[in-house]
């Protein structure tokens, strides 16, 4: 190999500089997984504290139709609440940026449902809604929206006081206001909301999932560790962070594809 | 032809705290049509103010300002305004940006796009019409600024020290342009600057200011030959009315 490299050492040395940013995170990744692999089995250290990489693996994959069917199901959750909040998150940051009156009445309640810890408001929606799917959707919804809220409401205020005379000088409406100049502005931060709120969605429906359900990946994690089936615990927990990844990048692709100017934006 | 006529103008500002702050007292000035007018003056001295209530955008408290014979309520078509910065649509090209105003105003055609672009190309803008206004220095942007405000025709063209934002070089660039454009396309123009030489260098008068209450010090007229460049600055008389308006201002 290194006799290879030192009669080609420009080629290889030009792919190392230009994947460095890639390569780097991926072989540290690898190293961490190879030194835990290593001290699980040196150590000894018993499956029930910490299974090793292999064996988290061979669960996970042994068992890949159920860890399947879970993870669609939280995602269906996921989506659901998702959904709702940014269903409901927009028109509400219009109404409370475009009226003083709305803003003064909602603003103090918002922040009010975001003092309840929504993990103690978990076991109270099941009574009220039932054993089914609709508190898992609220509870996503819960943690999901104000971010969302506040970011979208950060950024309609956020427009710089000379283009809101711009579009005066020019005698627009409030209306040509808002989709003209606002809503435009406003993208940038709509779209760091929605980032962060697709995250937030994940923990929300997996703390659902823990207080009410019989299926999906928090539940699976649940039932594992009762019968301390640790590898598939860990399993799960790994699929669930590569869903969050997955829809992040998701919502962060759908940016850059209809708003190229707004991620320009916020690289700058 | 008077194009604005002013009449004892008079605008208090009243902070948060209940404070009243009057930023012009009494002005009166009349400006001719197609008339290139500074107002110069040091910073409080209502500058700003008086081009805000020109167009529209502040009313007034006593006073009235006359365009065209009718008294001026709001912001209305037959102003441009040009900002400091830019202030172009990050989200929109640069003929998007330009076309701007007839889109707010209802009034795009067919022909708007030819006529966005002939105005790009008087500014030295052409081939830059799909860029996005973060690709352009800020020189470039703030063409673009002009074309915007130049594109529904207005008899008068707003600018509030329209090339403040810009390096001196630029800046020098860009006065020399927007006589060019003024030239070609005859406006009354009132041109807010901190600028004593680009104040004189372009306007056919120069309205000195002064603040706390923001007043008329001075009006000068600056009768130096058209069309002019920069070799205007060798002029005698050029000099002479820079050391005149600056004494106005500082008295020194």
């Amino acid at each position: 190999m290194s006799h290879i490299a030192t009669r080609t050492p420009s080629p290889l040395r030009r792919f190392w500089m230009r994947s460095q940013g890639t390569l780097l995170p991926v072989i540290t990744f690898l190293l961490v997984l190879l030194l835990w692999e290593i001290c699980v089995k040196v150590f000894a250290i018993p499956e029930f504290l910490l299974p090793a990489p292999s064996a988290i693996w061979l669960a996970t994959t042994e068992q890949a139709g159920l860890v399947w069917g879970h993870t669609l199901a939280t995602l269906r959750t996921v989506v659901l609440g998702y959904g709702l909040s940014i269903l409901i998150s927009l028109p509400l940051a219009f109404a409370l940026t475009s009226s003083r009156i709305v803003a003064n009445a909602v603003y103090p309640l918002l922040i009010l449902t975001q003092s309840i810890p929504k993990v103690a408001l978990a076991p109270i929606l099941v009574i009220a809604l039932g054993a089914n799917e609709l508190p898992r959707v609220i509870i996503t919804f819960l943690v999901a929206f104000f971010p969302l809220v506040v970011a979208v409401t950060t950024g309609l205020l956020s427009v710089p006081g000379d283009l809101i005379e711009l579009g005066r000088s020019y005698r627009a409406t409030r209306l040509q206001q808002m989709v003209q100049i606002r809503m435009p502005y406003a993208i940038p931060f709509i779209f760091s909301g929605l980032k962060t709120a697709v995250a937030l969605a994940v923990v929300g429906a997996v703390v659902g999932e823990f207080v009410t359900s019989d299926r999906g990946l928090g539940y699976l994690i649940q039932t594992s560790t009762a019968f301390f089936r640790m590898p598939l615990a860990f399993g799960a927990m790994l699929v669930l962070s590569l869903m969050g990844i997955v829809l992040f990048q998701i919502v962060a692709v759908a940016e850059k594809l209809l708003f190229p100017w707004s991620s320009q934006q916020q690289a700058d | 032809m008077t194009a604005i006529t002013i009449d004892k103008a008079t605008k208090v500002f009243s902070s948060r705290d209940g404070e009243e702050v009057v930023a012009l007292s009494d002005v009166s000035l009349d400006i001719g049509e197609n008339e290139f007018i500074s107002l110069v003056g040091p910073s409080g001295c209502g500058k700003s103010t008086l081009l805000r209530l020109i167009g529209g955008l502040l009313p007034l408290n006593a006073g009235r300002i006359l365009i065209d014979g009718t008294e001026v309520k709001g912001p209305q078509v037959k102003t441009g305004f040009v900002f400091q910065k830019a202030t172009l649509l990050e989200w929109k090209t640069i003929l998007e940006n330009v076309l701007f105003p007839l889109k707010i105003m209802g009034t795009l055609d067919a022909k708007s796009k030819d006529k966005a672009r002939e105005l790009l190309a008087l500014a030295g803008l052409d081939g830059f019409e799909n860029k996005y206004p973060a690709e352009l220095s800020g020189g470039m942007q703030q063409r673009a600024g002009i074309c915007r405000a130049l594109m529904h025709d207005p008899d008068i063209l707003l600018m509030d020290e329209p090339f403040g934002a810009l390096d001196a070089l630029t800046r020098e660039d860009m006065s020399i342009e927007l006589l060019r454009i003024w030239r070609e396309q005859p406006k009354t123009i009132v041109f807010v600057t901190h600028s004593i030489a680009e104040a004189v260098l372009l306007s056919d008068r120069v309205v000195v200011m002064s603040p706390r209450p923001g007043e008329v010090k001075q009006i000068l007229d600056i009768p130096l030959p058209r069309p002019r460049s920069f070799a205007v600055q060798k002029d005698a008389r050029f000099q002479e009315k820079v050391d005149e308006i600056r004494h106005l201002i500082t008295g020194k």
